[in-house]
């Protein structure tokens, strides 16, 4: 046990950061603004929650603190990516060619 | 092992920080830079927290707290500003 928690700690550090790593390569790929805030908020969400874990497994005695900051990050990140996201949408922003539906402009009546 | 494993996560990490920098910088639009910054911030608080892990200084992890704080108002503000104006 004493010497499996820290592999398991690389192991979810390394996980973390390859999901670090997927959404700023979302950022730089995807093609237009909504679909990067997908890739630039959900990814790193994840990829900071894996990374936060894992630095757990390895200092136990910073658990709790880590889980302070694991928790706000879960609580502030969805919510300040779903108030960018009404702000471009209002603000008009344009959106990618290959866009079907948008639930949003239904709603409200424009177009 | 286990430090080298930090190490790659660490390499990874500055990977996704460059590569949101390069949206933050190019950005066609202001909503594609404060998206990328967001997307910044985050990465910097997991940098933070590596930091704290390799130094062995618990401090740092202060550090990141109130650094996700502030990033968090600080993107809560610019998206309102985009909305409506101040």
């Amino acid at each position: 046990m004493d010497t499996l928690l820290p592999i398991l700690g690389g192991l979810l550090l390394v996980g973390g950061a390859a999901f670090l790593l997927l959404g700023g390569l979302g950022l730089v790929r995807m093609p237009d603004l909504f679909n990067r805030i997908q890739a630039g908020t959900k990814a790193t969400t994840l990829g900071t929650l894996l990374t936060l874990s894992g630095v757990a497994c390895l200092q136990p005695a910073w658990g709790l603190k880590l889980l302070l900051i694991g928790l706000f990050i879960l609580y502030t990140n969805p919510l300040s990516s779903q108030v960018l996201a009404r702000a471009a949408h209002r603000a008009g922003t344009e959106k990618s060619s290959k866009t079907m539906v948008d639930r949003l402009a239904e709603d409200t009546g424009e177009k | 092992m286990i430090e080298f494993l930090v190490y790659v996560a660490a390499a990874l990490t500055g990977i996704a920080f460059l590569l949101a920098l390069y949206r933050f910088l190019k950005g066609p639009s202001a909503a594609d830079r404060v998206v990328a910054f967001d997307a910044l911030t985050i990465i910097s608080i997991t940098a933070i927290v590596l930091t704290a892990l390799t130094e062995g200084r618990g401090i740092y992890l202060d550090v990141a707290l109130v650094y996700a704080l502030l990033s968090f108002l600080g993107v809560i503000v610019i998206a309102r500003y985009m909305e409506r104006g101040l």
